[in-house]
């Protein structure tokens, strides 16, 4: 099955590719032929079947036969219509679609495509750079299709004032196609991004493939706020990965949502590669119906004196199956490490299932390190507790679900975004009145 | 880490000395007609034989677990293991009082007591050497209450029934590589049965001791509590210092019927190798307990200093309703130890329970990995679980991990893990030496308070004894 993606390679456009990204995307072609698909004989996958994802002859989307309008894309794009926006339908790049006027000088926010072809100098130092052997078979097969994606990049020094919308679209008719999106962040020392990554699927049936990466580089002093929602078709393949790199006294925050898919996995590794540096990671999860919901964190605690923060929720109904791997590694060195990881499952159904596994390897003795994980129903006293002030039972589970909820959703750190997630998690609770 | 702890002397493992006494060994290797050998020299009956090449069997179709536990060493060679090796003057039967001098002596030079009238004697000991038991003490006063406790041979040979109903009935013959190896191998281990409503008096005991060179020792325990009963059951276990690895693959089985109780406790003092890791027994062990009946209980305590590597997850599998499990053990990796150690909860009853609490040390260039699994299944309603593991390091050169898996398919159960990683404050040590402790001392009241939870689960002797050992360990492990 996987010599269709060699096909796939080797019909690849070469035009406007620059010499030097031939052999990242060799490498990467070659690295996934030898891995093949994961089965759950890897570790890594063990608890993600992927089931009929790998025997399906995807095939490279096209455009879509009806064009996507601003009016589709209303409902998946966060805070204010002149926040700077990149849209992607069907893996390309739509200009008509994205706003990228009034940038601050010198800050770029446009297609990798692009950007390969009038910047390659810049795009190259870090293109494909940190994703190490850590990388999943999907991150590989990604690699090989290096094509189109978002690329942004803020200077030293500079500061975004609004958000900026990273939207990929998959269209309604995208049935059996497959987008191997590749994004590239740099925020370079002193500056500051907050940015939006939202999948989304427009068709409620479209089994498509989306398999994305989104690499991301700090400078020293540099803030991001990296929130990434999933919403694809549930009847899509989403596959995920974010490799996020940080230098000295760097502050990264990260929330992740999934909710849509298939099956989804998303994988968000985070390497502190110099002393005093930070990152936060929030995610929520959840899932009804047949979905199955799959969360990989890693967290390299490399050098000394850096904090790490991170808490994964996930609500499960139906038959809905959840994942959760948090890895924390504490290298030798990693001296005065203080890393913190906590994962909470609430199971609303008898059908629905959760593996967990929070992991833990460290090395250096000085360091403060602890998880916690816990699975359940909602707590029977609480629920009591609103009854007895006369709400009613189904109501009291639906405030007390949406509370586990919220205490993740309050850390997303940009206003208009928390509102408007919280909207969209309120409507797939079913809790649409205010509480 | 402190000066201190640093200038503290290695002191010699104490167990390492070797017994000068004959032997009746088998020749190295491992083929049916070795099997055939080992129960035609302890007289087993046709059906032990059968079930023996049957684990052979299955066991030439499994592969060495390699892939993924925490641990490395080099291939062993299964060719090359001794399986079968006896004292000469072991006559089957034997009474205590004709044991051999030279035995007797080893096992008073390791504080064992095999003689009755002894002080300490509260405590029922099965004596295990190499692969036969060469004694058990206080077996008739037992056998007063229809407690059965001998070694597996006699067991097999006078309770053949109760032998063949639970053997194999926890730990199946193709359960896994090392307890496969074990099913075809086993030479001889410990068999206890109490019957219905028995509460034992007295501690059963076990000690191990493995002495000639180049063998393995392969031995199964198989405890079974009958309505209503309640036991408790210890282990210990040592080996001389030597150069090679030896093999340890032992398997244990409990069964805990209606309303019964089993409290196992160990104390793992294998020979561990020397600082530079020479030597060391490989401490591959499956142990197992199924709580088969309603309110039923099977408890784990283990305290493993020992062994070059351990690889051992004593599991409980909670099948009657309101059966609880537990688990509590503290390990030690110093010098070049490792140690992947944990344990798995079955829960298939309802409202079963179970309670872990992993204290895991790592020191030297040791490696110290908890390993657990906690798996409830779908019909096992309000099944509920706490986990706690906690790391002490001690320098940087050591690692502690830890791998929680946590399968939960029941919405009405509550599962909670929780996991840190510590290590001795320069002002905890300063706070007790300014109490007039030494730093020593400091260290050692420090260890055991991290390790408390435990220590009390364990039987009066051996919770002096672990707090001892712990001390011993972790003596020159700078950092």
């Amino acid at each position: 099955m996987i010599d269709q993606y060699r096909a796939v390679f080797d019909a690849l456009p070469t035009d406007g590719v620059p010499e030097w990204l031939r052999p990242v995307r060799q490498t990467g072609l070659d690295r996934f032929m030898a891995a093949g698909f994961p089965t759950s004989r890897d570790e890594e996958w063990r608890f993600t079947p992927l089931g009929d994802m790998t025997r399906t002859p995807f095939a490279p989307a096209g455009p879509p036969r009806a064009p996507v309008s601003q009016a589709d894309l209303e409902p998946y794009r966060f805070g204010h219509p002149e926040w700077p926006a990149l849209v992607f339908v069907n893996g390309a790049f739509a200009p008509e679609l994205s706003q990228t006027a009034d940038l601050p000088e010198g800050v770029m926010a446009t297609s990798l495509a692009r950007a390969l072809m009038t910047d390659p100098e810049l795009v190259e130092p870090h293109l494909g750079k940190h994703l190490g052997a850590d990388a999943t078979p999907f991150a590989a097969l990604n690699t090989a299709f290096i094509r189109d994606g978002a690329y942004v990049r803020v200077p030293a020094g500079r500061t975004l004032a609004s958000p900026i919308n990273l939207v990929f679209v998959t269209s309604a008719d995208a049935d059996g196609a497959m987008t191997h999106p590749r994004n590239l962040i740099v925020v370079e020392d002193g500056a500051r991004l907050s940015l939006v990554e939202s999948y989304v699927g427009l068709g409620e049936s479209a089994a498509s493939f989306t398999n994305t990466v989104t690499e991301v580089t700090l400078g020293q002093q540099s803030w991001l706020e990296h929130t990434r929602i999933q919403r694809e078709s549930e009847a899509a393949y989403h596959i995920g990965f974010s490799h996020v790199h940080q230098v000295r006294e760097s502050h990264y925050r990260s929330f992740s949502m999934s909710m849509g898919g298939r099956v989804s996995r998303h994988n968000l590794h985070t390497r502190l590669d110099a002393p005093n540096t930070e990152a936060l990671l929030y995610g929520l999860s959840i899932g009804h119906g047949e979905q199955l919901v799959d969360n990989h964190t890693t967290i390299y605690h490399d050098k000394p004196n850096c904090r790490s923060w991170e808490v994964y929720k996930a609500i499960l109904d139906d038959h809905s199956r959840g994942v959760f791997n948090g890895k924390v590694f504490v290298t030798p060195e990693a001296q005065q490490t203080d890393a913190k990881q906590t994962n909470r499952t609430l199971l609303l159904s008898d059908t629905a299932r959760v593996d967990t596994k929070p992991q833990l390897e460290i090395f250096a003795d000085d360091v403060k390190c602890t998880h916690g994980a816990t699975v359940g129903y909602l707590d029977d006293l609480p629920h009591f507790y609103l009854r007895s002030r006369g709400i009613e039972p189904e109501r009291a589970t639906q405030i007390l679900t949406y509370a586990f909820a919220a205490e993740v959703m309050d850390e997303v750190a940009v206003d208009p975004v928390r509102h408007e997630l919280d909207q969209v998690v309120r409507t797939r609770l079913g809790i649409m009145d205010r509480i | 880490m402190s000066s201190s702890v640093e200038s503290l002397v290695n002191r010699e493992y104490k167990h390492g000395f070797v017994t000068d006494i004959e032997s009746d060994s088998v020749p190295p290797g491992l083929n049916e007609d070795v099997i055939r050998l080992i129960s035609e020299k302890k007289g087993e009956p046709e059906w032990l034989l059968e079930w023996r090449l049957r684990a052979y069997k299955a066991w030439l179709k499994m592969e060495e677990p390699h892939a993924w536990a925490n641990i490395t060493y080099p291939p062993i060679d299964y060719q090359d293991i001794v399986y079968y090796s006896a004292p000469k003057t072991v006559k089957p039967l034997g009474s205590l009082d004709e044991l051999d001098p030279k035995l007797r002596e080893t096992y008073d030079k390791l504080g064992i007591p095999l003689n009755e009238q002894k002080l300490l004697a509260g405590v029922a000991v099965d004596a295990i050497f190499d692969s036969v038991s060469v004694g058990t003490s206080y077996k008739e006063h037992l056998g007063e209450l229809g407690i059965i406790f001998c070694s597996f041979s006699e067991a097999v040979r006078e309770h053949p029934a109760l032998v063949q109903k639970y053997l194999g009935s926890v730990v199946p013959i193709s359960d896994n590589f090392y307890a496969s190896l074990n099913s075809a191998v086993f030479t001889d281990g410990s068999f206890v049965y109490v019957p219905k409503g028995v509460h034992c008096p007295m501690d059963l005991s076990t000690y191990f001791r493995i002495n000639q060179a180049g063998t393995g020792q392969f031995e199964r325990t198989l405890i079974v509590a009958d309505e209503g009963a309640t036991v408790s059951y210890l282990e210990g276990c040592t080996a001389p210092a030597r150069d090679e690895n030896q093999l340890h693959a032992a398997v244990v089985e409990l069964v805990a019927l209606e309303g019964a109780t089993i409290k196992y406790s160990t104390v793992q003092n294998w020979y561990a190798g020397d600082e530079e890791g020479v030597g060391g027994i490989y401490n591959f062990v499956t142990k197992r307990g199924k709580c088969a009946g309603a309110r039923s209980k099977i408890s784990w305590t283990q305290v493993e200093t020992g062994s070059a590597i351990t690889w051992k997850y004593p599991s409980v599998i909670l099948q009657g309703d309101d059966s609880v499990g537990e688990f509590y053990s503290v390990a030690v990796a110093n010098g070049r130890q490792q140690a992947d150690t944990g344990t798995k909860m079955i829960h298939l009853g309802r409202r079963t329970r179970s309670t872990i609490i992993s204290k895991g040390i790592s020191a030297g260039r040791g490696n110290n990995s908890y390993r657990g699994q906690v798996k409830v299944m779908p019909k096992a309603e309000r099944a509920w679980n706490y986990t706690q593991c906690d790391s002490m390091l001690i320098g940087n050169r050591c690692g502690a991990h830890t791998f929680p898996y946590i399968d939960v398919q029941n919405r009405s159960s509550a599962v909670e893990h929780e996991a840190s990683t510590t290590k001795i404050g320069e002002d905890q040590i300063f706070y007790l030496k300014q109490r007039g402790l030494n730093t020593e001392n400091a260290i050692s009241m420090i260890v055991n308070g991290f390790c408390k939870e435990v220590f009390k689960e364990l039987p009066m002797e051996f919770a002096v004894e672990a707090q001892k050992l712990l001390g011993v360990s972790l003596e020159g492990s700078v950092g």
